[in-house]
């Protein structure tokens, strides 16, 4: 395959940055897109240049380390699907690929493709978390959890905290992310003694980090690997309401 | 946002039954605009009913707006630096994607409707005048691209409703997985009906059909 790649070149935090193109010929059509990156790569260290500088760690979609704007859609034109397992016969022979890094303030850009996703780490010890003696497994069936709800919560649970859903949100907000989390743990029993002050103290990081408010566009579900529905955002929103007004929040 | 949005919301779909009474014919228009005014007399003094209304809508207007600006300042304050692949995701629809220009539309609308037919600036007749008399003078086919400007005012009012009101569900914490699609039918039909019973005045008069 022939492709042409423009790419974001920024060399630090601090550099203004810009797109700078490359030519590429001979791309495997069974190649995935950061296979195609390494290829690029091989060929600018080869010319003596600088290898673009971008995030991956599993590569089979489980980790959330990858993180691309393809073409203005984050994780690439296929649905539920992370960069790492899209693959170069998704593009047309000749096609010109934009790849940018994701865009947010609270993702600042550290070099070229990379970003500095910590704020979702700081929202997560905000209150992503149960309190549970560490040490001793209990036996898994002396909980019991109603199959819908650990439906349910497993599927929130598939969050990956990639910042795919930041990267596609007009409003550059995480509800998504806060949602999947405040689902996932919310639904379970263990979950139920920090329920209403995670949802608080989360909300109140996630402002605080200068991500935007939703306004329900939906983008964010569409461009999630892990296809987390919009309706935890919902209960997101329920749960925020009954902690604040319904004065459920302890602390 | 979702608050003072259902506050509007219920309001439209009075606006709209009490605009369909032009159907009724003159009398009926008339006296239904005289009742507005004298709601609850003699227990209240004239006009009190109304006067309320007004105050909780404009408040509801002003709110919602600086709701809309807080959250449009929020989202250029989230992303300083823009994309630079042009790209039209409609996720949801076409709605959701017309509900800040929309919005602005609407507003510039909503004065132009209140010099018109609450303040007779731009109304071919006076505070002399029926309600029945302005309204068809207002929509004369002469006038016709009048009539032109609410048909789109309120198609795009219909746009933001078909979004707002699933939308606000959803911020109140209404929306369950199962509801989802009830929502979602109650906003379309809410917006179709509050739309076709607004724009169906105009046209009707435009066409002749009530003179």
């Amino acid at each position: 395959m022939k492709l042409t790649l423009r790419v974001w070149r920024q060399s630090g935090p601090q550099d203004k940055g810009a797109m700078v193109e490359y030519k590429l010929d001979d791309i495997s059509p069974d190649a995935s897109f950061l296979e195609m990156l390494d290829v690029l790569n091989e060929k600018l260290i080869a010319d003596g240049g600088e290898p673009i500088a971008f995030d991956h760690d599993c590569r089979e979609g489980i980790c959330g380390m990858c993180s691309l704007v393809i073409n203005g859609t984050p994780h690439g034109p296929e649905r539920a699907t992370t960069t790492c397992q899209l693959h170069m016969r998704k593009f047309k022979d000749g096609e010109v690929i934009d790849v940018e890094p994701w865009r947010a303030k609270a993702f600042p850009v550290v070099k070229d493709l990379v970003v500095d996703r910590s704020a979702f780490d700081r929202i997560v010890q905000s209150g992503g978390f149960i309190s549970a003696p560490t040490g001793t497994a209990p036996e898994a069936h002396s909980t019991p959890v109603p199959k819908p709800d650990a439906d349910r919560a497993f599927e929130a649970a598939e969050c990956i905290g990639c910042g795919a859903c930041v990267a596609a949100c007009p409003n550059g907000s995480a509800a998504l992310f806060l949602g999947a989390k405040v689902t996932h743990l919310g639904l379970m029993p263990q979950g139920q003694p920090e329920r209403w002050d995670r949802v608080v103290s989360m909300l109140d990081t996630h402002d605080e980090e200068g991500f935007g408010g939703c306004t329900n566009t939906g983008e964010c579900t569409v461009a999630c690997p892990k296809g987390i529905p919009l309706d935890v955002i919902g209960r997101l929103n329920h749960d925020y309401l009954k902690a604040t007004a319904g004065g459920k929040k302890r602390a | 946002m979702a608050v003072t949005g259902g506050v509007l919301v219920l309001y439209l779909v009075a606006h709209m039954i009490g605009n369909l009474k032009i159907f009724l014919g003159e009398e009926d228009f008339n006296h239904y605009a005289h009742w507005l005014r004298t709601i609850g007399e003699p227990a209240v003094p004239h006009r009190t009913v109304l006067t309320l209304i007004e105050v909780v809508l404009g408040l509801s207007v002003v709110l919602h707006m600086w709701s809309a600006v807080s959250l449009g300042k929020r989202a250029s304050h989230a992303r300083p630096v823009k994309y630079q692949s042009k790209k039209k995701s409609h996720a949801q629809g076409y709605a959701v994607h017309t509900m800040r220009y929309g919005g602005v539309i609407i507003a510039l609308y909503i004065v132009w409707h209140l010099l018109d037919l609450t303040f007779f600036v731009v109304n071919p007749k006076n505070s002399d005048a029926t309600p029945y008399e302005r309204m068809v003078s207002d929509f004369d086919p002469s006038r016709w691209y009048i009539t032109v400007w609410y048909v789109v005012a309120l198609l795009l009012v219909g746009l933001h409703l078909n979004h707002g009101i699933w939308s606000a569900f959803q911020t109140l914490g209404l929306r369950t997985p199962r509801s989802h699609r009830a929502l979602r039918g109650l906003a379309g039909a809410v917006a179709a009906v509050v739309t076709l019973g607004f724009i169906s005045v105009p046209l009707s008069i435009t066409f002749g059909w009530v003179s």
